[in-house]
């Protein structure tokens, strides 16, 4: 291997490689600027998937019609869900800080394959154009729902193909992720970088990798035979032809289960580096938090069938996947007690990301207990497909992913791009994002309690003052993300150049420069028998 | 890993991390099929008679000749890598582009049975088969035609991979010293003869 002082001199923002301009960052294979073009990409998406939440919340503002047309309505909520689900929330936290973060945190120079790791990125692009095309071209959007259920998705006379191929493709894209970020934590750890002394972010990276791995396929193949299903009518869904449309909600769920828990792992992990790192103090139950990142990646598997109580299911089957759902529920919570116990007697520095990190822990825990009303048996018959689902959904996946995924942002922000954003304006951000988001979903418990359905686009009159002020909700929350966007975006270019370690953390990444150098390190990192990711004083 | 030379890729080879890594897109693949696999057992269970009598139309002389036609060709590809480790960098490449034959003889024999198939009016969602077939029968020939479909399809990305590894032993990319690619190809290789051995029974044999 070559390198020379003007290398190691520039950092990987200005470095000049082979290709100059734009193409050095599409065709690069360095990890960090791959993670900042699944960050650009993510945000894009995300944007978008946030202007048809809005167009949905505007059209519940009154009962009846108020913009759109139930069609569109349909159409609306299927690539909201679509956007949100397979190209946000599922690569987003390791797509984006694992790629950037995960080798630096182990002290290696890049990922065990730099160039499968560009292939994903490129298949994940593909995946959208794909999805994309079934929005443009053909006879009107999809309009399923993003779950694809049987026998519609291959009854309807929507565009659905393209939509399934790139839900395929961007699962191909995520295999692959997560088969280069499980290679590069057996192979790559630097000297002394034992299996306890793993920053805990890389721990949660680690089970997300194998969930991506051996859950993806089957959803994988669930959607090739739906395609079939629609090409050629081989029957194996359709119910016609002595197919079973409840086999394709079981091999769904087998996959969609588990993924949501590809969706919060990381971002639990991401919330246990910051809270050590603002309190100042060692993570409580280093250990515990592992054990319990590894049950949620096994059990998770065990509990699929919850999503299918009214579906059509034997008793005991109920019961056992029931039972399941509480158990799987008990590692979470065994990781809030850890975060709270490690803020306990620390030196608490309340900055951005701290009040993201608290947020989070706020609303992840009504989202998880909201989530036991639906996990249990009788209760669930009551409020299965209404509005509380939707309510519970966003609380976990939204305020927990999406809370983590802006912690995370604002963590490592002045490491990714070597400039500080302005404190004041984050914080402000942050605080109309969090009141727009309760004001947003918690009306939607009530609402669903009362009993109305999901994914329609009309309500009775009861419902309204609910949806008002749920609706009115999304305008503070999409302020809230504005003005955090642009304070990001400015600091990128003109904020203030950040330290080394401008937040006094222990791991790897606070030790070398902001931006980091080409290749991270100027010599190999070795941890001590003493050293450790949260060893403060 | 052709970019050894250039600053901007450390040379990050490793031979343990590039078998770990194919053992793990294995596992995909199994996990692939798996859901493939869980889809016929129930339809068996629910259709025994059907699939009794729909698995006797087809040909076991031709899924027999496939069978040893596989089983050869893993042996040759295995032949190949332990030929790279001794040094016999000639013979490695004759044994891949055997491998490559025998594969292209599967297709051809698939190709006629698939054909057959066709000229009796057995597809999926062909008239005759929803006029006369039971719906066990019809979930046989979907399942059948998808599985071994898929399967077909596996084949030729494993020929083609072989291609690029014929191409890297020749141009002196794959050496001893850097075997990955054609242990890989290789385990690819044994993978699809895997699925086959699996995918043989079912259909032909059990009755």
């Amino acid at each position: 291997m070559q390198t020379t002082s003007a290398v190691n001199g520039a950092n990987y923002l200005t470095y000049q490689g082979k290709y100059k301009g734009l193409l050095g960052w599409i065709f690069s294979t360095d990890h960090k600027r791959i993670g900042l073009l699944y960050l650009y990409s993510i945000a894009t998406m995300f944007t978008t998937g946030v202007l048809l939440g809005l167009a949905m919340k505007f059209e519940l503002l009154a009962p009846g019609k108020t913009i759109m047309e139930a069609q569109t309505y349909n159409a609306t909520f299927t690539v909201h869900g679509v956007i949100m689900i397979f190209m946000v929330v599922i690569p987003g936290l390791p797509a984006v800080f694992g790629n950037i973060l995960m080798p630096i945190m182990i002290g290696a120079k890049d990922v065990a394959f730099p160039k499968l790791n560009l292939l994903s990125w490129w298949l994940y692009v593909l995946g959208v154009m794909l999805v994309l095309a079934a929005l443009l071209f053909g006879n009107g959007s999809p309009d399923t729902g993003w779950t694809f259920y049987a026998p519609y998705s291959f009854k309807t006379g929507t565009n659905m193909l393209p939509a399934i191929f790139g839900a395929f493709v961007l699962g191909f894209s995520s295999i692959l992720t997560g088969l280069n970020f499980l290679v590069t934590i057996h192979r790559l750890r630097c000297p002394g970088m034992k299996w306890t002394k793993l920053p805990l972010f890389v721990w949660t990276l680690y089970g997300t990798a194998w969930i991506q791995l051996l859950a993806t396929p089957v959803v994988g193949i669930t959607l090739v035979l739906v395609a079939l299903e629609r090409i050629f009518g081989v029957g194996i869904f359709d119910p016609a032809l002595g197919g079973d449309p409840i086999l394709y909600q079981h091999l769904f769920w087998i996959y969609s289960h588990p993924a949501v828990y590809i969706m919060i792992l990381p971002a639990m992990g991401a919330i246990s580096e910051i809270i050590p790192t603002f309190s100042q103090k060692h993570i409580f139950g280093y250990k515990a938090i592992i054990a319990s990142t590894m049950a949620i990646a096994f059990v998770g598997y065990l509990v699929w069938g919850h999503h299918m109580y009214t579906a059509g299911m034997s008793g005991p089957a109920q019961y056992y996947f029931s039972l399941l759902t509480f158990i799987v529920a008990i590692p979470s919570a065994i990781k809030v007690f850890n975060w709270i116990s490690t803020m306990y007697k620390g030196s608490i520095n309340v900055q951005t990301p701290f009040y993201w990190a608290i947020s989070f822990i706020f609303v992840f825990m009504i989202g998880g207990l909201s989530g036991l009303v639906l996990g249990s048996l009788a209760t669930d018959v009551h409020v299965h497909d209404t509005a509380f689902v939707v309510a519970h959904f966003h609380y976990i996946v939204f305020g927990g992913t999406g809370f983590a995924f802006f912690a995370a942002l604002h963590y490592w922000f002045p490491k990714i791009f070597g400039r500080m954003y302005d404190k004041a304006w984050a914080n402000t951000g942050w605080l109309v994002f969090f009141i727009g988001f309760l004001a947003l979903y918690t009306p939607m418990f009530y609402l669903g309690l009362m009993g109305m359905p999901r994914r329609y686009y009309d309500y009775l009159e009861e419902f309204h003052s609910g949806n008002i002020l749920s609706t009115f909700g999304s305008w503070v929350m999409v302020t809230g993300f504005v003005i955090i966007i642009v304070n990001l975006i400015r600091s990128a270019r003109k904020g203030a150049p950040a330290e080394a370690n401008p937040w006094h953390g222990k791991t790897l990444e606070w030790t070398i420069p902001s931006p980091p150098p080409v290749l991270n390190f100027e010599t190999e990192p070795v941890i001590g028998e003493n050293d450790g990711p949260y060893n403060y004083e | 890993m052709e970019h050894a030379h250039h600053v901007e890729h450390p040379d990050m080879y490793d031979e343990e991390s590039s078998k770990i890594g194919m053992w793990l897109f294995i596992f995909t693949e199994l996990l692939l099929f798996g859901g493939l696999f869980i889809v016929y057992s129930i339809y068996r269970y629910l259709n025994p008679e059907a699939f009794h009598l729909a698995g006797e139309e087809l040909n076991r002389t031709i899924g027999t000749i496939n069978t040893v036609i596989l089983l050869i060709s893993s042996m040759t590809i295995a032949m190949s890598t332990t030929a790279l480790r001794k040094g016999h960098k000639k013979v490695a490449i004759a044994l891949v582009v055997v491998s490559f034959v025998i594969g292209f003889a599967f297709l051809v024999n698939k190709y006629f049975e698939w054909g057959v198939k066709f000229s009796h009016g057995i597809w999926p969602g062909s008239e005759q088969m929803l006029a006369e077939m039971s719906q066990g029968e019809i979930l046989f020939f979907g399942l059948y035609f998808v599985m071994t479909g898929l399967h077909a399809l596996h084949i030729i990305i494993g020929m083609i991979i072989m291609l690029f590894t014929i191409r890297g032993l020749a141009i002196g990319k794959v050496t001893i010293k850097r075997p990955s690619m054609l242990d890989n190809c290789g385990l690819y290789w044994h993978l699809v003869d895997l699925i086959w051995i699996f995918l043989f029974p079912l259909f032909y044999l059990i009755h």
